[in-house]
Protein backbone atom coordinates (compact mmCIF):
# COMPACT_ATOMS: atom_id res chain seq x y z
CA UNK A 1 0.00 0.00 0.00
CA UNK A 2 2.73 2.67 1.23
CA UNK A 3 4.85 1.80 -1.86
CA UNK A 4 1.45 1.83 -4.43
CA UNK A 5 1.17 5.48 -2.82
CA UNK A 6 3.37 7.54 -4.58
CA UNK A 7 2.90 6.20 -8.42
CA UNK A 8 -0.50 6.66 -7.89
CA UNK A 9 -0.36 10.13 -6.77
CA UNK A 10 2.68 10.66 -10.00
CA UNK A 11 -0.59 8.96 -11.95
CA UNK A 12 -3.08 11.62 -10.59
CA UNK A 13 -1.02 14.13 -11.22
CA UNK A 14 -0.74 13.83 -15.07
CA UNK A 15 -4.28 12.99 -15.41
CA UNK A 16 -5.16 16.25 -13.37
CA UNK A 17 -3.07 18.14 -15.66
CA UNK A 18 -3.10 16.73 -18.91
CA UNK A 19 -7.23 15.87 -19.05
CA UNK A 20 -8.97 18.78 -20.28
CA UNK A 21 -5.92 18.74 -22.98
CA UNK A 22 -6.75 15.74 -23.86
CA UNK A 23 -10.82 16.64 -24.10
CA UNK A 24 -10.02 19.66 -26.20
CA UNK A 25 -8.06 17.63 -28.62
CA UNK A 26 -10.70 14.84 -28.49
CA UNK A 27 -13.73 17.65 -28.97
CA UNK A 28 -11.49 18.80 -32.00
CA UNK A 29 -11.70 15.44 -34.10
CA UNK A 30 -15.25 15.22 -33.82
CA UNK A 31 -17.83 16.62 -36.01
CA UNK A 32 -19.82 19.57 -35.21
CA UNK A 33 -23.30 17.66 -35.65
CA UNK A 34 -22.33 14.92 -33.56
CA UNK A 35 -21.95 18.39 -30.62
CA UNK A 36 -24.23 20.33 -31.28
CA UNK A 37 -27.02 17.26 -31.31
CA UNK A 38 -25.48 15.37 -28.11
CA UNK A 39 -25.00 12.13 -30.75
CA UNK A 40 -21.78 11.29 -29.55
CA UNK A 41 -21.96 12.27 -25.52
CA UNK A 42 -18.76 9.84 -24.96
CA UNK A 43 -15.12 11.35 -24.36
CA UNK A 44 -13.54 9.72 -27.24
CA UNK A 45 -14.72 10.13 -30.99
CA UNK A 46 -15.74 6.96 -31.69
CA UNK A 47 -18.86 7.55 -33.79
CA UNK A 48 -18.07 10.88 -34.73
CA UNK A 49 -14.81 10.90 -35.66
CA UNK A 50 -14.12 13.69 -38.46
CA UNK A 51 -10.50 13.08 -39.23
CA UNK A 52 -8.62 16.46 -40.12
CA UNK A 53 -11.91 18.41 -41.03
CA UNK A 54 -12.10 20.61 -38.21
CA UNK A 55 -7.88 21.73 -38.30
CA UNK A 56 -8.32 22.46 -42.22
CA UNK A 57 -11.57 24.24 -41.50
CA UNK A 58 -10.01 26.44 -39.33
CA UNK A 59 -6.45 26.85 -40.81
CA UNK A 60 -8.83 28.27 -43.75
CA UNK A 61 -10.07 30.64 -42.20
CA UNK A 62 -8.15 34.25 -42.74
CA UNK A 63 -9.28 35.88 -39.41
CA UNK A 64 -7.96 32.84 -37.43
CA UNK A 65 -4.10 32.60 -39.64
CA UNK A 66 -4.28 36.47 -39.30
CA UNK A 67 -5.02 36.60 -35.02
CA UNK A 68 -2.61 33.78 -34.35
CA UNK A 69 0.25 36.05 -36.83
CA UNK A 70 -1.10 39.16 -34.41
CA UNK A 71 -0.92 37.23 -31.32
CA UNK A 72 2.97 35.96 -32.26
CA UNK A 73 4.18 39.52 -33.15
CA UNK A 74 2.66 41.38 -30.50
CA UNK A 75 4.06 38.73 -27.83
CA UNK A 76 7.41 38.61 -29.51
CA UNK A 77 7.82 42.23 -29.53
CA UNK A 78 6.84 43.13 -26.10
CA UNK A 79 8.74 40.13 -24.99
CA UNK A 80 11.81 41.60 -26.73
CA UNK A 81 11.28 44.98 -25.62
CA UNK A 82 9.69 44.39 -21.98
CA UNK A 83 13.73 41.92 -21.20
CA UNK A 84 15.49 44.21 -22.60
CA UNK A 85 14.51 47.01 -20.01
CA UNK A 86 14.04 44.96 -17.47
CA UNK A 87 18.27 43.41 -17.75
CA UNK A 88 18.97 46.97 -17.67
CA UNK A 89 17.17 47.70 -14.38
CA UNK A 90 17.59 44.15 -12.82
CA UNK A 91 21.66 44.66 -13.69
CA UNK A 92 21.78 47.49 -11.46
CA UNK A 93 19.41 45.76 -8.88
CA UNK A 94 21.91 43.03 -8.37
CA UNK A 95 25.28 44.58 -8.93
CA UNK A 96 25.07 48.36 -7.98
CA UNK A 97 24.42 50.00 -4.29
CA UNK A 98 22.20 52.89 -5.20
CA UNK A 99 19.35 54.39 -3.51
CA UNK A 100 15.83 53.57 -4.92
CA UNK A 101 16.24 49.86 -5.23
CA UNK A 102 13.67 49.16 -2.96
CA UNK A 103 11.82 51.23 -4.47
CA UNK A 104 11.64 50.07 -7.63
CA UNK A 105 11.00 46.43 -6.75
CA UNK A 106 8.40 47.80 -4.87
CA UNK A 107 7.15 49.47 -7.47
CA UNK A 108 7.24 46.06 -9.85
CA UNK A 109 5.16 44.16 -7.59
CA UNK A 110 2.79 46.90 -7.08
CA UNK A 111 1.81 47.24 -10.10
CA UNK A 112 2.46 43.08 -10.96
CA UNK A 113 -0.63 42.88 -8.34
CA UNK A 114 -2.43 45.67 -10.51
CA UNK A 115 -5.79 44.59 -11.60
CA UNK A 116 -5.53 44.83 -15.06
CA UNK A 117 -8.99 45.63 -16.19
CA UNK A 118 -8.52 48.92 -14.32
CA UNK A 119 -6.46 50.00 -16.64
CA UNK A 120 -9.28 49.16 -20.02
CA UNK A 121 -11.67 51.73 -19.53
CA UNK A 122 -8.87 54.73 -19.46
CA UNK A 123 -6.87 53.54 -22.11
CA UNK A 124 -9.87 52.44 -24.65
CA UNK A 125 -10.42 56.32 -24.22
CA UNK A 126 -6.78 57.21 -24.56
CA UNK A 127 -5.85 54.88 -27.64
CA UNK A 128 -8.35 55.85 -29.52
CA UNK A 129 -7.18 59.49 -29.44
CA UNK A 130 -3.72 59.05 -29.77
CA UNK A 131 -4.97 56.52 -32.39
CA UNK A 132 -3.38 53.74 -31.14
CA UNK A 133 -7.01 51.78 -30.67
CA UNK A 134 -6.58 48.01 -33.04
CA UNK A 135 -3.34 48.86 -33.75
CA UNK A 136 -0.27 46.64 -32.97
CA UNK A 137 1.30 48.98 -30.60
CA UNK A 138 -2.11 49.68 -29.08
CA UNK A 139 -1.18 46.19 -27.62
CA UNK A 140 2.15 46.14 -26.96
CA UNK A 141 2.42 49.22 -24.74
CA UNK A 142 -0.46 48.04 -21.99
CA UNK A 143 1.41 44.24 -22.96
CA UNK A 144 4.88 45.65 -21.39
CA UNK A 145 2.67 47.36 -17.86
CA UNK A 146 2.45 43.29 -16.57
CA UNK A 147 5.43 41.58 -18.28
CA UNK A 148 7.83 44.15 -17.22
CA UNK A 149 7.28 43.12 -13.14
CA UNK A 150 7.35 40.00 -13.96
CA UNK A 151 10.64 40.18 -15.96
CA UNK A 152 12.64 42.59 -13.37
CA UNK A 153 11.89 39.80 -10.03
CA UNK A 154 12.76 36.80 -12.63
CA UNK A 155 16.27 38.53 -13.46
CA UNK A 156 17.22 40.53 -10.49
CA UNK A 157 16.96 36.92 -8.58
CA UNK A 158 18.88 35.56 -11.24
CA UNK A 159 21.80 37.89 -11.34
CA UNK A 160 22.21 37.76 -8.08
CA UNK A 161 23.57 34.50 -8.08
CA UNK A 162 25.99 34.95 -10.72
CA UNK A 163 29.87 35.86 -9.38
CA UNK A 164 30.33 39.05 -10.70
CA UNK A 165 34.11 38.84 -9.46
CA UNK A 166 34.81 36.89 -12.31
CA UNK A 167 34.37 40.00 -14.58
CA UNK A 168 37.46 41.36 -12.41
CA UNK A 169 39.11 38.30 -12.15
CA UNK A 170 39.73 38.33 -16.40
CA UNK A 171 40.80 41.56 -16.21
CA UNK A 172 43.55 41.64 -14.21
CA UNK A 173 44.52 38.57 -16.50
CA UNK A 174 44.46 40.98 -18.88
CA UNK A 175 41.01 40.61 -20.73
CA UNK A 176 39.64 44.45 -21.40
CA UNK A 177 36.36 45.44 -19.71
CA UNK A 178 34.31 44.70 -22.84
CA UNK A 179 35.91 41.38 -23.25
CA UNK A 180 35.38 40.36 -19.41
CA UNK A 181 32.14 41.47 -20.11
CA UNK A 182 31.62 39.65 -23.16
CA UNK A 183 32.97 36.25 -22.64
CA UNK A 184 32.45 35.89 -18.87
CA UNK A 185 29.47 38.13 -17.81
CA UNK A 186 27.02 37.28 -21.03
CA UNK A 187 27.14 33.29 -20.80
CA UNK A 188 26.64 33.21 -17.32
CA UNK A 189 23.60 35.91 -17.64
CA UNK A 190 22.11 34.38 -20.83
CA UNK A 191 20.19 31.80 -19.32
CA UNK A 192 18.44 33.99 -16.50
CA UNK A 193 17.59 36.16 -19.26
CA UNK A 194 16.13 33.33 -21.60
CA UNK A 195 14.12 31.74 -18.92
CA UNK A 196 13.05 35.66 -18.22
CA UNK A 197 11.61 35.86 -22.11
CA UNK A 198 9.79 32.66 -21.90
CA UNK A 199 7.62 33.61 -19.06
CA UNK A 200 7.48 37.12 -20.51
CA UNK A 201 5.95 35.84 -23.99
CA UNK A 202 3.62 33.20 -21.73
CA UNK A 203 2.14 36.42 -19.92
CA UNK A 204 1.62 38.25 -23.14
CA UNK A 205 0.10 34.98 -25.19
CA UNK A 206 -2.53 34.64 -22.41
CA UNK A 207 -3.60 38.12 -22.14
CA UNK A 208 -7.37 38.54 -22.72
CA UNK A 209 -8.60 41.47 -20.80
CA UNK A 210 -6.44 44.15 -23.30
CA UNK A 211 -6.99 41.60 -26.43
CA UNK A 212 -11.03 42.46 -26.29
CA UNK A 213 -11.04 45.79 -24.87
CA UNK A 214 -8.34 47.34 -27.48
CA UNK A 215 -9.36 45.65 -30.58
CA UNK A 216 -12.37 45.88 -33.04
CA UNK A 217 -11.10 43.82 -36.32
CA UNK A 218 -8.61 41.15 -36.92
CA UNK A 219 -6.23 44.43 -37.43
CA UNK A 220 -4.73 43.36 -33.97
CA UNK A 221 -6.96 40.94 -32.58
CA UNK A 222 -4.43 38.32 -30.68
CA UNK A 223 -5.85 34.70 -30.63
CA UNK A 224 -7.56 34.33 -27.08
CA UNK A 225 -9.48 37.26 -27.80
CA UNK A 226 -10.25 35.76 -31.55
CA UNK A 227 -11.15 32.84 -29.94
CA UNK A 228 -13.95 34.23 -27.79
CA UNK A 229 -15.26 36.06 -30.51
CA UNK A 230 -15.15 33.18 -33.20
CA UNK A 231 -18.62 32.56 -34.06
CA UNK A 232 -18.75 30.21 -36.93
CA UNK A 233 -21.83 29.35 -39.46
CA UNK A 234 -24.48 29.29 -36.79
CA UNK A 235 -24.40 32.25 -34.46
CA UNK A 236 -26.64 30.35 -31.52
CA UNK A 237 -24.66 27.75 -31.32
CA UNK A 238 -20.73 27.81 -30.36
CA UNK A 239 -18.83 25.52 -33.14
CA UNK A 240 -17.09 23.28 -31.01
CA UNK A 241 -15.40 21.42 -33.08
CA UNK A 242 -14.07 24.28 -34.80
CA UNK A 243 -12.82 26.19 -31.78
CA UNK A 244 -11.35 23.23 -29.96
CA UNK A 245 -9.62 22.56 -33.20
CA UNK A 246 -8.14 26.47 -32.91
CA UNK A 247 -7.67 26.14 -29.51
CA UNK A 248 -5.42 22.72 -30.47
CA UNK A 249 -3.46 24.92 -33.11
CA UNK A 250 -2.88 28.13 -30.20
CA UNK A 251 -1.83 26.11 -28.00
CA UNK A 252 1.11 23.85 -29.94
CA UNK A 253 3.37 26.57 -29.33
CA UNK A 254 3.14 26.76 -25.14
CA UNK A 255 3.31 23.22 -25.54
CA UNK A 256 6.55 22.88 -27.44
CA UNK A 257 8.25 25.33 -25.41
CA UNK A 258 7.25 23.44 -22.19
CA UNK A 259 8.90 20.54 -23.63
CA UNK A 260 12.13 21.99 -24.47
CA UNK A 261 12.93 24.06 -21.42
CA UNK A 262 10.76 22.89 -18.71
CA UNK A 263 13.60 23.14 -15.99
CA UNK A 264 14.25 26.41 -16.95
CA UNK A 265 10.87 27.18 -16.45
CA UNK A 266 10.65 26.16 -13.29
CA UNK A 267 13.71 27.62 -12.43
CA UNK A 268 12.26 30.97 -13.30
CA UNK A 269 9.44 30.96 -12.00
CA UNK A 270 10.48 30.12 -8.12
CA UNK A 271 13.12 32.25 -8.28
CA UNK A 272 11.44 35.03 -9.00
CA UNK A 273 9.27 34.69 -6.29
CA UNK A 274 10.84 33.16 -3.19
CA UNK A 275 14.75 32.26 -4.09
CA UNK A 276 15.71 34.53 -0.74
CA UNK B 1 15.06 62.74 -11.38
CA UNK B 2 17.61 65.03 -9.54
CA UNK B 3 19.62 63.50 -6.65
CA UNK B 4 21.82 65.05 -4.41
CA UNK B 5 23.54 63.03 -2.57
CA UNK B 6 22.69 62.97 1.62
CA UNK B 7 25.98 63.61 3.35
CA UNK B 8 26.07 60.84 6.06
CA UNK B 9 24.95 61.63 9.34
CA UNK B 10 28.59 60.84 10.53
CA UNK B 11 31.78 62.89 10.61
CA UNK B 12 32.56 64.49 7.16
CA UNK B 13 36.23 62.92 7.58
CA UNK B 14 34.80 60.10 8.64
CA UNK B 15 34.55 59.03 4.64
CA UNK B 16 37.49 59.36 2.22
CA UNK B 17 36.43 61.39 -0.37
CA UNK B 18 37.10 59.08 -3.14
CA UNK B 19 35.02 56.13 -1.79
CA UNK B 20 31.93 58.71 -2.04
CA UNK B 21 32.65 59.82 -5.44
CA UNK B 22 32.05 55.90 -6.50
CA UNK B 23 29.34 55.92 -4.45
CA UNK B 24 27.76 58.57 -6.41
CA UNK B 25 28.86 57.24 -9.48
CA UNK B 26 27.26 54.07 -8.70
CA UNK B 27 24.08 55.98 -7.36
CA UNK B 28 23.66 57.78 -10.77
CA UNK B 29 24.58 54.27 -13.30
CA UNK B 30 22.31 52.75 -10.99
CA UNK B 31 19.25 55.15 -11.31
CA UNK B 32 20.21 55.48 -15.41
CA UNK B 33 19.89 52.04 -16.04
CA UNK B 34 16.56 51.40 -14.15
CA UNK B 35 14.84 54.55 -15.20
CA UNK B 36 13.98 53.32 -18.79
CA UNK B 37 11.64 50.21 -17.02
CA UNK B 38 10.59 52.28 -13.91
CA UNK B 39 9.13 54.92 -16.43
CA UNK B 40 7.34 53.06 -19.23
CA UNK B 41 5.98 51.02 -16.05
CA UNK B 42 4.72 54.44 -14.53
CA UNK B 43 3.39 55.51 -18.13
CA UNK B 44 1.27 52.82 -19.00
CA UNK B 45 -0.10 52.08 -15.29
CA UNK B 46 0.05 55.18 -13.27
CA UNK B 47 -0.88 57.52 -16.08
CA UNK B 48 -3.86 55.93 -17.16
CA UNK B 49 -5.02 55.41 -13.36
CA UNK B 50 -4.80 59.16 -12.93
CA UNK B 51 -7.06 59.41 -15.94
CA UNK B 52 -9.33 56.93 -15.15
CA UNK B 53 -9.19 59.05 -11.22
CA UNK B 54 -10.12 62.09 -13.73
CA UNK B 55 -13.02 60.70 -15.71
CA UNK B 56 -14.54 59.14 -13.29
CA UNK B 57 -16.02 62.35 -11.86
CA UNK B 58 -17.70 62.89 -15.27
CA UNK B 59 -21.08 61.52 -16.35
CA UNK B 60 -19.36 60.61 -20.17
CA UNK B 61 -20.99 58.40 -22.32
CA UNK B 62 -19.43 57.37 -25.49
CA UNK B 63 -22.18 57.15 -27.28
CA UNK B 64 -22.91 60.88 -26.48
CA UNK B 65 -19.33 62.44 -26.19
CA UNK B 66 -20.49 66.16 -25.99
CA UNK B 67 -22.60 65.53 -23.26
CA UNK B 68 -19.78 64.97 -20.95
CA UNK B 69 -20.35 67.11 -18.20
CA UNK B 70 -19.02 66.95 -13.88
CA UNK B 71 -21.13 65.21 -11.56
CA UNK B 72 -18.19 65.51 -9.01
CA UNK B 73 -18.76 62.27 -6.73
CA UNK B 74 -21.99 61.43 -8.18
CA UNK B 75 -20.60 58.24 -9.91
CA UNK B 76 -19.24 56.76 -6.89
CA UNK B 77 -22.40 57.07 -5.00
CA UNK B 78 -24.40 55.63 -7.66
CA UNK B 79 -21.93 52.41 -7.60
CA UNK B 80 -21.94 52.48 -3.47
CA UNK B 81 -25.26 52.39 -3.44
CA UNK B 82 -26.10 49.99 -6.10
CA UNK B 83 -26.54 46.49 -4.55
CA UNK B 84 -25.34 45.16 -7.85
CA UNK B 85 -22.09 46.49 -6.96
CA UNK B 86 -21.81 44.83 -3.74
CA UNK B 87 -23.42 41.68 -4.95
CA UNK B 88 -20.04 41.66 -7.31
CA UNK B 89 -17.83 42.42 -4.53
CA UNK B 90 -19.20 39.49 -2.57
CA UNK B 91 -18.58 36.81 -5.48
CA UNK B 92 -15.11 38.60 -6.33
CA UNK B 93 -14.09 37.23 -2.55
CA UNK B 94 -16.00 34.23 -2.33
CA UNK B 95 -13.57 33.47 -5.83
CA UNK B 96 -10.80 34.52 -4.56
CA UNK B 97 -11.47 32.47 -1.14
CA UNK B 98 -12.61 29.17 -2.60
CA UNK B 99 -9.92 28.95 -5.09
CA UNK B 100 -7.21 29.52 -3.36
CA UNK B 101 -7.95 27.44 -0.78
CA UNK B 102 -8.67 24.44 -3.19
CA UNK B 103 -5.25 25.19 -4.54
CA UNK B 104 -3.11 25.54 -1.74
CA UNK B 105 -4.72 22.04 -0.99
CA UNK B 106 -4.09 20.46 -3.94
CA UNK B 107 -0.77 22.46 -5.03
CA UNK B 108 0.66 21.31 -1.48
CA UNK B 109 -0.42 17.63 -2.74
CA UNK B 110 1.26 17.72 -5.94
CA UNK B 111 4.53 19.46 -4.53
CA UNK B 112 4.66 16.93 -1.80
CA UNK B 113 4.63 13.86 -4.61
CA UNK B 114 6.92 15.79 -6.97
CA UNK B 115 9.33 16.20 -4.29
CA UNK B 116 9.41 12.73 -2.76
CA UNK B 117 9.37 11.34 -6.60
CA UNK B 118 12.54 9.86 -8.15
CA UNK B 119 11.21 8.54 -11.36
CA UNK B 120 9.52 9.92 -14.20
CA UNK B 121 10.80 13.66 -12.92
CA UNK B 122 10.66 15.56 -16.23
CA UNK B 123 7.15 13.74 -17.01
CA UNK B 124 5.65 15.35 -14.09
CA UNK B 125 7.34 18.85 -14.21
CA UNK B 126 6.15 19.01 -18.12
CA UNK B 127 2.82 17.75 -17.40
CA UNK B 128 2.39 20.52 -14.54
CA UNK B 129 3.57 23.21 -16.72
CA UNK B 130 1.07 22.54 -19.46
CA UNK B 131 -1.88 24.32 -17.58
CA UNK B 132 0.17 27.01 -16.24
CA UNK B 133 1.30 27.41 -19.84
CA UNK B 134 -2.15 27.11 -22.05
CA UNK B 135 -4.46 30.07 -22.33
CA UNK B 136 -6.74 30.96 -19.77
CA UNK B 137 -10.01 31.25 -22.67
CA UNK B 138 -8.93 27.54 -23.90
CA UNK B 139 -9.03 26.23 -20.45
CA UNK B 140 -12.11 28.04 -20.02
CA UNK B 141 -13.53 26.67 -23.54
CA UNK B 142 -12.40 23.23 -22.71
CA UNK B 143 -14.11 23.20 -19.21
CA UNK B 144 -17.27 24.52 -20.45
CA UNK B 145 -17.83 22.01 -22.98
CA UNK B 146 -16.69 19.19 -20.38
CA UNK B 147 -19.47 21.13 -18.37
CA UNK B 148 -22.41 21.48 -21.21
CA UNK B 149 -25.21 18.40 -20.88
CA UNK B 150 -25.37 17.86 -24.85
CA UNK B 151 -21.81 16.58 -25.32
CA UNK B 152 -19.65 16.82 -22.17
CA UNK B 153 -18.32 14.21 -20.56
CA UNK B 154 -18.87 15.67 -16.25
CA UNK B 155 -22.40 14.27 -15.97
CA UNK B 156 -21.71 11.12 -17.27
CA UNK B 157 -18.57 10.78 -14.89
CA UNK B 158 -20.46 11.97 -12.06
CA UNK B 159 -22.40 9.55 -10.09
CA UNK B 160 -24.74 11.99 -8.10
CA UNK B 161 -25.71 13.78 -10.82
CA UNK B 162 -28.41 13.23 -13.91
CA UNK B 163 -27.28 13.20 -17.47
CA UNK B 164 -29.39 16.64 -18.41
CA UNK B 165 -28.16 18.39 -15.14
CA UNK B 166 -27.81 22.08 -16.87
CA UNK B 167 -24.29 23.38 -14.83
CA UNK B 168 -24.95 26.54 -16.60
CA UNK B 169 -28.74 27.13 -15.68
CA UNK B 170 -28.02 28.31 -12.01
CA UNK B 171 -25.15 29.97 -9.86
CA UNK B 172 -23.80 28.13 -7.64
CA UNK B 173 -23.13 25.21 -10.22
CA UNK B 174 -22.47 27.99 -12.63
CA UNK B 175 -19.80 29.36 -10.14
CA UNK B 176 -18.18 25.90 -9.31
CA UNK B 177 -17.71 25.00 -13.31
CA UNK B 178 -15.74 28.48 -13.21
CA UNK B 179 -13.98 27.51 -10.01
CA UNK B 180 -13.07 24.55 -11.51
CA UNK B 181 -11.59 25.86 -14.52
CA UNK B 182 -9.68 28.58 -12.60
CA UNK B 183 -8.19 25.99 -10.19
CA UNK B 184 -7.34 23.81 -12.86
CA UNK B 185 -5.58 26.70 -14.32
CA UNK B 186 -3.68 27.75 -11.63
CA UNK B 187 -2.89 25.13 -9.15
CA UNK B 188 0.77 24.47 -11.20
CA UNK B 189 2.01 27.62 -10.21
CA UNK B 190 0.48 27.16 -6.38
CA UNK B 191 2.72 23.75 -6.38
CA UNK B 192 5.76 25.05 -8.45
CA UNK B 193 6.67 27.78 -5.30
CA UNK B 194 5.39 25.38 -2.66
CA UNK B 195 7.88 23.01 -4.02
CA UNK B 196 10.68 25.39 -4.02
CA UNK B 197 9.79 25.98 -0.11
CA UNK B 198 9.42 22.21 0.85
CA UNK B 199 12.88 21.81 -0.94
CA UNK B 200 14.28 24.34 1.72
CA UNK B 201 13.36 22.21 4.56
CA UNK B 202 15.89 20.00 6.19
CA UNK B 203 15.66 16.58 5.72
CA UNK B 204 17.50 16.25 9.05
CA UNK B 205 14.55 18.00 11.14
CA UNK B 206 12.51 15.65 9.22
CA UNK B 207 14.22 12.50 10.33
CA UNK B 208 14.82 13.39 13.33
CA UNK B 209 11.18 13.84 14.08
CA UNK B 210 10.72 10.67 12.08
CA UNK B 211 13.10 8.83 15.21
CA UNK B 212 11.33 10.54 17.71
CA UNK B 213 7.95 8.95 16.78
CA UNK B 214 6.06 11.27 15.17
CA UNK B 215 3.63 10.08 12.61
CA UNK B 216 3.39 11.57 9.48
CA UNK B 217 0.68 13.56 9.89
CA UNK B 218 2.75 15.16 13.20
CA UNK B 219 5.84 15.53 11.02
CA UNK B 220 3.68 16.94 8.47
CA UNK B 221 1.75 19.79 10.84
CA UNK B 222 4.84 20.25 13.40
CA UNK B 223 7.75 20.49 11.31
CA UNK B 224 7.25 20.66 7.59
CA UNK B 225 4.47 23.24 7.20
CA UNK B 226 5.81 26.09 10.13
CA UNK B 227 8.74 25.66 8.03
CA UNK B 228 7.57 26.70 5.21
CA UNK B 229 5.74 29.59 6.28
CA UNK B 230 7.56 32.14 3.74
CA UNK B 231 6.68 29.90 1.40
CA UNK B 232 3.41 29.50 1.70
CA UNK B 233 2.44 33.62 2.54
CA UNK B 234 4.25 34.44 -0.83
CA UNK B 235 1.93 32.19 -3.06
CA UNK B 236 -1.45 32.69 -1.17
CA UNK B 237 -0.56 36.47 -1.25
CA UNK B 238 0.57 36.10 -5.12
CA UNK B 239 -2.54 33.93 -6.18
CA UNK B 240 -5.12 35.91 -3.97
CA UNK B 241 -4.36 39.23 -5.73
CA UNK B 242 -4.52 37.01 -8.71
CA UNK B 243 -7.50 35.29 -8.19
CA UNK B 244 -9.33 38.75 -6.75
CA UNK B 245 -9.00 39.78 -10.62
CA UNK B 246 -10.48 36.55 -11.69
CA UNK B 247 -12.40 37.98 -15.68
CA UNK B 248 -11.13 35.23 -19.03
CA UNK B 249 -13.20 32.42 -17.54
CA UNK B 250 -16.13 34.36 -16.32
CA UNK B 251 -15.95 36.00 -19.63
CA UNK B 252 -15.68 32.24 -21.76
CA UNK B 253 -17.59 30.53 -19.78
CA UNK B 254 -21.08 32.67 -18.71
CA UNK B 255 -20.62 35.84 -19.77
CA UNK B 256 -21.34 36.65 -16.14
CA UNK B 257 -24.72 35.45 -16.62
CA UNK B 258 -26.69 33.69 -13.75
CA UNK B 259 -24.91 35.95 -11.11
CA UNK B 260 -21.68 34.78 -11.88
CA UNK B 261 -20.20 38.17 -12.34
CA UNK B 262 -17.14 39.30 -11.22
CA UNK B 263 -15.86 42.76 -9.74
CA UNK B 264 -13.90 42.92 -13.21
CA UNK B 265 -16.42 41.74 -15.07
CA UNK B 266 -18.59 45.01 -14.41
CA UNK B 267 -16.25 47.28 -14.89
CA UNK B 268 -16.10 45.83 -17.92
CA UNK B 269 -19.52 45.57 -18.79
CA UNK B 270 -19.81 49.27 -17.87
CA UNK B 271 -16.49 51.05 -19.75
CA UNK B 272 -16.43 48.85 -23.16
CA UNK B 273 -19.67 47.24 -24.12
CA UNK B 274 -22.29 49.79 -22.74
CA UNK B 275 -19.83 52.72 -23.52
CA UNK B 276 -20.34 54.59 -19.76
CA UNK B 277 -16.67 55.50 -19.61
CA UNK B 278 -17.68 57.36 -16.45
CA UNK B 279 -19.28 55.16 -14.57
CA UNK B 280 -16.91 52.41 -15.87
CA UNK B 281 -13.60 54.79 -14.80
CA UNK B 282 -15.32 55.61 -11.19
CA UNK B 283 -15.77 51.29 -10.99
CA UNK B 284 -12.01 50.90 -12.41
CA UNK B 285 -10.69 53.01 -9.18
CA UNK B 286 -12.97 51.50 -6.98
CA UNK B 287 -11.36 48.19 -8.15
CA UNK B 288 -8.18 49.39 -7.40
CA UNK B 289 -8.88 50.39 -4.08
CA UNK B 290 -10.68 47.18 -3.58
CA UNK B 291 -7.50 45.61 -4.68
CA UNK B 292 -5.37 47.53 -2.70
CA UNK B 293 -7.51 46.95 0.23
CA UNK B 294 -7.15 43.33 0.20
CA UNK B 295 -3.16 43.24 -0.29
CA UNK B 296 -2.86 45.42 2.72
CA UNK B 297 -5.35 42.85 4.23
CA UNK B 298 -3.23 39.57 3.32
CA UNK B 299 -0.47 41.36 3.94
CA UNK B 300 -1.38 42.46 7.92
CA UNK B 301 -2.94 38.61 8.11
CA UNK B 302 0.31 36.63 7.36
CA UNK B 303 2.74 39.98 8.35
CA UNK B 304 4.77 38.96 5.04
CA UNK B 305 7.71 41.23 4.15
CA UNK B 306 8.18 40.52 0.61
CA UNK B 307 11.38 42.35 0.09
CA UNK B 308 12.80 40.42 3.55
CA UNK B 309 12.19 36.90 2.23
CA UNK B 310 14.10 37.53 -1.14
CA UNK B 311 16.70 38.83 1.27
CA UNK B 312 16.88 42.36 -0.49
CA UNK B 313 16.69 44.41 2.72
Amino acid sequence: MRKLALPLGVALVMVWCLLPIAWIVSLSFKSQDAVSNGTDPGFLPLDSFTGWDNYTAVWDDDQFRRSILNSIGISLIATILSVALATLAAYAIARLEFKGKRFVLSTALAIAMFPVVSLVSPLFDLWRIFGLYDTWPGLIIPYMSFTLPLAIWTLSAFFREIPWELEQAAQVDGATAWQAFRKVIVPLAAPGVFTAAILTFFFAWNDFVFGITLTSTEAARPIPAALSFFVGPDPFQRPAGLLAAAAVIATIPIVIIVLLFQRKIVAGLTSGAVKG
Amino acid sequence: MTTTIATPATKAGDIPPEVSDRTRAENRLGMKLVAPALIVMLVVTAFPILRALWLSFYNYSLTAPEDRQFVGIDNYVTALTDSLFWRDIGMTVIYMLVTVAFELVIGFAFAMIMHRVIFARGVIRTSILIPYGIITVVSGFAWQFAFTYQNGFVNGWLPFVSADFNWFGDTVPAVIAIMVSEIWKTTPFMSLLLLAGLAQVSEDMIEAAKVDGATWWQRLFKVILPNMRAAIMVAVLFRALDAYRIFDNIFVMTAGAQGTESISFLTYRQSIEQFQLGMGSALAVLLFLSVLLVAFVIVKLFRVDLAQARGES
